[in-house]
């Protein structure tokens, strides 16, 4: 509210002019004392403004190279956030820093999650360490397929990241049958006049002649299920969407941080106008006017990429007021993540955009109704609004009859581990997971295990690899696609490692909200490294009862998943045999 | 919400919470204050008007809502006289002019006018800001006809709000500790209400109206009160020109006080009648701002020799030669509601069993009444006559800022200190910073003081010595304090001794003064800031 308790630090030079940056581009200081004798303010003004702390964050921690008092204190006065509440939003996440930083210069991140952690990404951060580089450990960092992944986060600069830079591996290139990576390799994703020339905008141009209804109806004949992990089907949620009035949202949630995943990064990297045309068909089709791209903090090209897109399709007028000279508005901001795995929950990523910490809320009320700012949206995965271009190209009818039945049109894989060549790859549904991995150019060594899913998926043995990659099958057989990971692991790898850093890595990012997952993610841990890979029977009814509780009591996904993993790596003999430990 | 003269998040902090609560679902809140409260920091907009220029701000609003055709014109032919003359006396009143005398930007004062004028619903709401003023009737007048102009007025959702400086200030003036009224605001110079209470009582009961306080005090000066009997109040703290006061009440032949803790007044009693407390040792009732009378209970017996205020005066009757008995609560109450027709509905079960009941609430069915004016929207006004505008001259404070005394002051609340203390000052508080002089950086800077620097504060009065407290939302050339702390400084040695003679109300809120460096301060102090 206001009347505020800011303490006596104050912000440097440097840490005011970065503040005033990102709020005087937007809609200004919360608090205008116009003169001597008029001041504005009030709730309205602030509400509005407190979707601008997290930016105004990240550009103190850029600016400065970390949330100081002084700065925090200067952007709670310019927003009229509580400091409390602005510190507790700084510490949520991991780009985000309130100690002192060791360095005038930029931080190097290295991942230790499972593909990179199999990779030598640990031995990575230690040797870096011992040259001297301002390195820390970082959980996916979404770069699987260059295994072990880096990230900079840049000081006074742009973060980057080194691989960015090489020519783009587009294994399945030239395929005539590829759906979503068609334009991929293809496409300057730096031009919409090259998108358009490969097809670009021609959907949005059919939308509006085929109107709203008509959309949201082929969408549902199509079937396509959400491509985020939890597969929604996506006719039925914009149905929800287009049947609410008033101010309403498009979210694009490409806030991938799934162990294992990189598809949507891949995507936007590669051909950006294509989410966007998406999204902005998804507005047309539900009716909102506004839009949201929430990216995660670690993708420094595919929000460079976005971004300049964004400005491309404003200035061609498709974006903005009267598309295409259609009586439709429609525009998208971009908002950076700053290194929260929760914040893929969709209501978390809400919370996120609005200035708070990035925690889960309870459904119901859903999304539909209650959304972004309370408002009915319709949030979705890029992959996911890719579909939909040839959905309304095509048709829903000609689009379900990709894939099988109950699992409809082409998806996206995401192979890493001991395959010959980890990337990303597109197979109709149905497409057996030994195809999938002879795509990327079949297992070096002998398969052992797949992680499938992602950190919060399942391992799985070699008897499932001729499993049809359907929802029904893996429903079937006990296992969830999730976001589409394919993580493949040899007879020679050490399972010990990789499962104690599956359970520290929901530890880690429990968001703290609910207690037995706040309390039971770290348990779990803690029983892992003490069983050193051999477990007790007490051991694994302590998982079990721990796993119920969780199910029970975690109001979001996070804690119905976290044991998913750690159970299945037992169940499988992956650790918890003898010789497997350590 | 036109909050005007009210710091209500520290002087009504329940109250507060309501507005909050308006604010919360949305509604819009102007504060019209010279100073930049801690209220105020939670409206749309401050309006930081010079001290005393009410008048000059309200007849503004006045003629930019009549200029623009907003004012309600269904409403001023059907339910208010006085129109023509009211919109003639406020046609100088341009924004530029009300700009001009008020300091705030005209732009503002248009679009507050507009707000308020277009609002569904609106309110004023104001506390002593308005009435501590020697011309406080006519502010307040200033500020009913904005809503007559309107017709935010007699309407659920509208209205004029005067906040209640305690829980209980309604309910001491509903049961007639007024000059010129019995319970129930029945008029004691009508000979038929006062023939109620006669025959009651079975008594003369005198047909002229008495005395307010400042009157009183006037009364004791020219030896025509020679005698007090004062309850629960501490006027040797809380009066303007406070050593005069004391110079009265110490000159009287007899004062009795009744309080609940030895005040200032008490130490100068010739009899102190140990009280108790209202809310936690006596059983009766309250009546809040929005006169709703609810039940308070006794949680514990008073300790020591305090007895309850009801035995207190049953004694002092018997002493006198009449016989009260030992009423109850209860028994006192049902011979209100005897008298006072507003009250008559009200029985302890029903405002056990309903929560409270707001007056007027007539007999046993009447479910009280949630807002009053009710009948100017009435086809045939309920047979009363229609409202009418009081035109209102701007004046400015009485006493005029002279180059001796170039500073205006006003003095007010701090959220955890209560009036004189009396009741307060026994807790410490972690935000109560005591006595000290409250002085715009600006000031501080061109007179040279420091903050937490030593003072004196000097008015046509009298000085005091006191601490600076520079402080960045209060505008150039206003000083500010609390009178919450009368044995650390005495701020009503030096406040106005001017006072409304409508109201009796004194102008605290507008004295003159000075502030020198004491001479042994050195002149390179702490850095100002």
């Amino acid at each position: 509210m206001a009347d505020l308790y800011v303490g006596t630090d104050t912000a440097s030079a440097l840490e005011i002019e970065a503040v005033d940056a990102v709020v005087d581009a937007s809609q200004g200081p919360a608090l205008i004392q116009e003169t001597e004798r008029l001041i504005r303010g009030g709730k309205r003004r602030i509400d509005e403004r407190r979707q601008h702390l997290l930016p105004c964050l990240h550009a103190l921690q850029r600016a400065a190279g970390w949330i100081s008092p002084g700065g925090l204190n200067y952007v709670s006065t310019q927003l009229q956030v509580p400091p409390a509440e602005a510190y507790g939003v700084a510490t949520f996440y991991d780009l985000l820093r309130t100690d002192e930083p060791e360095t005038d210069g930029d931080i190097t991140h290295v991942c230790v999650d499972v593909a990179c952690h199999i990779a030598g990404g640990p031995d990575l951060l230690a040797q870096l360490k011992n040259d001297g580089v301002a390195a820390h450990s970082s959980p996916c960092l979404g770069q699987c397929e260059r295994a072990p992944a880096l990230y900079v986060q840049g000081r006074n600069q742009a973060d980057s990241v080194a691989a960015d830079s090489d020519p783009v591996v587009v294994p399945q290139l030239g395929d005539p049958t590829l759906k979503l990576l068609g334009r991929v390799g293809r496409v300057d994703p730096a031009s919409v006049e090259s998108y358009i020339a490969f097809g670009g905008y021609k959907a949005l141009a059919k939308a509006f002649t085929l109107g709203a209804p008509a959309i949201v109806e082929e969408v549902a004949a199509s079937g396509l299920m959400g491509r985020g992990g939890a597969a929604f089907p996506t006719g039925v949620k914009w149905r929800a969407v287009a049947a609410e009035s008033g101010q309403k949202h498009v979210v694009v949630n490409a806030d991938e941080s799934e162990p294992g995943t990189f598809k949507d990064r891949y995507v936007m990297e590669n051909d950006p106008f294509a989410v966007i045309e998406a999204a902005t068909i998804a507005a047309f089709a539900t009716g909102a006017s506004k839009g949201w791209i929430y990216i995660r903090g670690e993708y420094p090209l595919a929000t460079q990429r976005l971004e300049n897109a964004l400005a491309q399709a404003r200035d061609i007028g498709f974006l903005g007021d009267n598309i295409a000279r259609s009586s439709f508005s429609f525009d998208i901001e971009l908002r950076r993540g700053a290194g929260a795995y929760i914040c893929g929950e969709e209501t978390a990523l809400f919370a996120s955009i609005e200035g708070y910490r990035g925690e889960p809320r309870q459904k119901p009320p859903f999304p539909v109704t209650h959304g972004l700012f309370g408002e009915p949206t319709a949030i979705n995965n890029p992959e996911t609004l890719l579909n939909v271009l040839d959905i309304v190209l095509d048709g829903g009818a000609e689009f379900a009859k990709i894939g099988t039945a109950g699992s409809t049109g082409p998806k996206l894989f995401c192979l890493s581990g001991h395959v010959a060549k980890p990337g990303v790859y597109e197979a109709p549904f149905g497409t057996t997971m030994r195809e999938v991995i002879d795509l990327a150019g079949g297992v070096t060594g002998t398969l052992r295990s797949v992680l499938v899913g992602g950190a919060a998926g399942t391992f799985v043995g070699p008897e499932l690899l001729d499993m049809p990659l359907t929802l029904e099958d893996a429903r079937a057989n006990g296992v969830s696609l999730g976001s589409g990971v394919v993580m493949v692991f040899n007879d020679e790898t050490d399972f010990f490692p990789v499962v104690e850093r599956v359970a520290k890595f929901f530890r880690d990012e429990s968001c703290g909200q609910c207690v037995p997952c706040r309390v039971g993610t770290v348990r779990q841990h803690e029983l892992v490294i003490r069983s050193k890979g051999t477990f007790s029977q007490a051991d694994l009814t302590l998982l079990d009862d721990m796993d119920q509780v969780l199910k029970d009591a975690s109001i979001c996904g996070f804690g119905h998943a976290a044991s998913i993993a750690v159970r299945s790596a037992i169940a499988l003999g992956l650790i918890g045999t003898e010789g497997a430990g350590q | 919400m036109l909050l005007w003269g009210s710091n209500a998040r520290e002087a009504h902090p329940i109250y507060f919470h309501h507005l909050l609560k308006g604010i919360g679902n949305g509604a819009t809140m102007y504060a019209v204050d010279p100073r930049l409260t801690s209220s105020a920091k939670f409206a749309d907009a401050w309006l930081g008007l010079n001290v005393g220029t009410d008048i000059a701000l309200a007849n503004t609003v006045a003629n930019y809502i009549i200029a623009n055709d907003l004012h309600d014109k269904a409403f001023i032919d059907h339910s208010t006289t006085g129109f023509e003359a009211f919109a003639a006396s406020v046609a100088p009143w341009t924004i530029e002019e009300g700009a001009r005398i008020t300091g705030v930007p005209a732009a503002a004062i248009a679009e507050m006018a507009h707000a308020y004028a277009t609002a569904e619903q609106a309110q004023i709401l104001w506390t002593l800001g308005i009435t501590e003023h020697h011309n406080g009737v006519n502010n307040v007048f200033s500020l009913c006809n904005l809503a007559l102009l309107t017709g935010h007025v007699g309407r659920w959702g509208s209205g004029l709000v005067p906040l209640r400086g305690q829980n209980n200030v309604q309910g001491g003036g509903d049961m007639g500790s007024l000059p010129d009224k019995l319970p129930g605001f029945q008029d004691v110079t009508n000979p038929a209400l006062r023939g109620k209470f006669e025959a009651m009582y079975g008594c003369d009961i005198p047909a002229e109206k008495g005395l307010h306080l400042t009157l009183m005090f006037e009364a004791m000066g020219e030896g025509k009160i020679k005698a007090a009997y004062c309850i629960g109040e501490n006027p040797a703290d809380s009066e303007n020109d406070v050593a005069h006061a004391r110079k009265l009440l110490s000159g009287l032949d007899m004062l009795v006080v009744q309080d609940i803790f030895l005040t200032r007044t008490a130490e100068l009693a010739d009899v102190v009648l140990p009280a108790s407390v209202g809310w936690a040792e006596a059983d009766g009732t309250v009546t809040s701002s929005e006169r709703r009378v609810q039940r308070v209970r006794a949680a514990v017996p008073p300790p020591g020799e305090c007895r309850h205020d009801i035995d207190i005066i049953a004694d002092i009757a018997t002493a006198m030669g009449t016989d009260w008995g030992r009423p109850t609560a209860n028994e006192l109450w049902d011979e209100l509601r005897q008298l006072s027709p507003a009250h008559a509905g009200m029985s302890w079960d029903r405002l056990e069993a309903e929560g409270g009941l707001q007056w007027p609430c007539v007999d046993l069915d009447h479910p009280g009444t949630p807002f009053l004016h009710g009948w100017l929207w009435a086809d045939d006004l309920e047979g009363r006559s229609p409202a009418p505008f009081t035109v209102v001259d701007h004046e400015g404070p009485k006493e005029q800022l002279t180059e001796e005394f170039p500073l205006r002051l006003t003095t007010g609340r701090a959220l955890d200190s209560f009036n004189t203390g009396v009741q307060s000052d026994g807790f410490a508080s972690p935000i109560r910073y005591g006595d000290a002089l409250d002085v715009s950086p600006t000031d501080a800077t061109a007179l040279g003081v420091s903050d937490g620097e030593t003072v004196d504060v000097s008015s046509p009065r009298g000085t005091v010595r006191m601490a600076i407290r520079i402080q960045p939302d209060l505008p150039v050339g206003l000083a500010f304090t609390t009178f919450h702390f009368p044995e650390l400084v005495d701020i009503n040695l030096i406040t106005s001794d001017e006072w409304d003679r409508q109201s009796g109300t004194a102008e605290f809120k507008a004295a003159s003064i000075r502030i020198d460096r004491l001479e042994n301060a050195t002149t390179e102090g702490a850095p100002v800031g």
